[in-house]
């Protein structure tokens, strides 16, 4: 009976506003608009009995997909979202590598210290984190001053509301996801093996590439998957440093939705953005598992 | 072989700037006395001042932390049976989905939660506020606090709750004489990751948040697009201080509860 109760209120929580949730996206996304509260039709009529149910299928279409793909605007939002995830990830890959192979390296006593100084910035409020670059990119910002100051550039240059801001941006907030499995793997890593290859004639270079990433594989595409993933459906960064020019798919569907109030077609983007994120989830999951495996 | 190279101080110290320049910029123009924030004019904590008298972010402040409190507690509770039932309680029939479903709002994006739990709210005719963003925040934050707890789970040895059985204890008992004091710290660092999670939340409450009630991070997300301003440095400046000396403060606790630990273990091997 406790076995029951134990299972059944997280299970029934999940359910009733995780799950119900997500299939009333679906359904509104095969509705069609409507001038009305809730602006959508079908709703479905119980009252009505079978029939009901039948004109409420009836009535649900692929519209609003085919409209998904007639529009330019969000095909090419969701290839720029992915376009924007990818470098992003590799730019923090290039970024976050260095730092978490130093930590690694750093003194025992440093380490505590260096792994409390990447997490702080996790507990620190996301928005104010991205807000922040705001006054450095901008063009009278300090970064500008900064260059103009030391005569690197006579003109000031354009950063802010440009895809180069929304780079800076994800790698900035992403990178602690990327730093702390990288930093876990190399930390595990038998230094001795190092110290073999360089006596059997390797040089520290070809050490490092022959042993050091191999072995920090795991750590690495779990970084990159944690920055990619959340990046793909990011909403915060391209509307406060990307500008109109950038095209995120977060941003679309924000938009879509408050701004011309068009659920149906909202809930249809979620729903694409969703089969697109499917493929990278499942991935990362496998490569969880591999290392359960591995250390277990 | 541990030895700070050239190589290595420099990607450390580059790093770490790149990390904490942003925020220490933002510090410092918090204590600008000119309105124009890229332009430094002298110190003045004026700011403080203004923001101090500004009802409209003490009230958005205060629903902030309400809505923290209650949906962080909320998720706690239902995070940690959430573990217990995939680490403990074996085959049921609906596993698979019970465990997809704790793992997939760790991977959901935002809006697509938001737009989901609003269209909810609206389909069931709940009026928006503090209840539904409560709601909405304990939903996503169980499942990040039964990923750490289910983590602490996983090491724990079965056989301390057994030998608890078979002295006589209930199993209740058992489980609160016994896992939960070795689970707690888990259970602890639960609840303020979904405490910070829900200080954070931008676009979820967005969406479940109705007119009656607005959130700090809402506030401050229509002041900071129309720009930068010194009210909002002066605030997050309080937001990272806050966390700051809450995160050194919980490390510390951390520690001296493990060093206890290891003395209590020593004593205990050698009595």
């Amino acid at each position: 009976m406790r076995r029951f109760a134990l299972i059944a209120l997280p299970y029934a929580w999940l359910l009733a506003l995780f799950l119900v949730p997500f299939i009333i996206v679906l359904k509104i996304s095969l509705s069609d608009i409507a001038l009305a509260i809730p602006p959508y039709t079908p709703t479905l009529d119980f009252s009505e009995g079978w029939a009901g149910i039948k004109a409420f299928f009836g009535a649900l279409d692929f519209e609003n997909f085919t409209f998904l793909t007639t529009d330019d605007l969000y095909w090419k939002a969701y290839i720029s979202s992915l376009q924007i995830a990818f470098f992003a990830t590799a730019l923090t890959l290039l970024v976050g590598y260095p730092i978490a192979y130093g930590m690694a390296n750093a003194p025992d006593h440093w380490r505590p210290t260096l792994m409390m100084l990447v997490i702080l910035p996790f507990w620190t409020s996301f928005l104010i984190r991205v807000y922040s670059w705001m006054g450095i990119l901008s063009t009278e910002g300090y970064l500008n001053q900064f260059l103009l100051g030391l005569g690197l550039i006579s003109e000031p240059l354009t950063i802010l509301n440009t895809p180069t801001a929304v780079y800076i941006g994800i790698v900035y907030t992403y990178l602690p996801f990327m730093i702390l499995p990288i930093y876990s793997a190399l930390e595990r890593m038998d230094g001795s093996l190092l110290e073999a290859a360089e006596d059997l004639g390797c040089s520290r270079l070809k050490a490092f590439w022959l042993i050091t990433v191999p072995l920090s594989k795991t750590g690495i595409i779990a970084g990159c998957f944690l920055v990619f993933i959340p990046t793909i459906g990011e909403f915060v960064i391209p509307s406060l440093l990307g500008g109109s020019r950038t095209l995120m798919i977060g941003k679309v569907l924000w938009e879509e939705f408050f701004n011309n109030r068009d659920w149906p077609v909202a809930s249809a983007v979620a729903v694409v953005l969703l089969l697109i994120l499917i493929v990278p989830i499942v991935l990362f999951q496998r490569n969880e598992q591999k290392q359960r495996e591995a250390e277990g | 072989m541990r030895r700070l190279t050239w190589f290595n101080a420099t990607s450390l110290t580059l790093g770490f700037a790149f990390l904490y320049l942003p925020m220490i910029i933002l510090i410092t123009y918090s204590f600008n006395s000119s309105k124009l924030v890229t332009v430094w004019a002298g110190f003045s904590t004026k700011w403080y001042g203004e923001l101090l008298q500004n009802e409209a972010f003490l009230d958005a402040a205060w629903v902030t932390v309400r809505v923290a409190v209650a949906s962080s507690t909320i998720a706690t509770v239902l995070g940690a049976m959430a573990a217990l039932v995939l680490v403990r309680a074996g085959r049921f029939p609906g596993r698979t989905l019970f465990s997809g479903m704790v793992y997939a709002p760790l991977v959901m994006p935002e809006v697509i939660t938001g737009l989901s739990l609003l269209l909810l709210f609206i389909g069931i005719g709940i009026d928006r506020g503090i209840f539904t963003i409560i709601l909405a925040h304990t939903t996503f934050s169980m499942c990040f606090v039964s990923v750490v707890v289910s983590s602490r789970l996983v090491t724990f040895d079965e056989s301390l709750e057994e030998a608890a059985l078979d002295l006589g204890c209930s199993s209740f008992q058992a489980f609160r004489l016994v896992t939960l004091p070795i689970i707690a710290p888990a259970v602890v660092s639960g609840w303020l990751l979904a405490f910070t999670l829900s200080l954070d939340d931008l676009v979820i409450a967005s969406f479940t948040a109705g007119p009656s009630a607005t959130t700090l991070p809402i506030k401050i997300w229509s002041a900071v697009r129309l720009g930068v301003s010194p009210e909002i440095n002066a605030l997050s400046t309080i937001m990272i201080a806050i966390v700051a000396v809450g995160v050194i403060t919980a490390s510390l606790i951390t520690k001296r509860a493990s060093l206890r630990q290891q003395a209590d273990e020593r004593a205990a091997i050698h009595a």
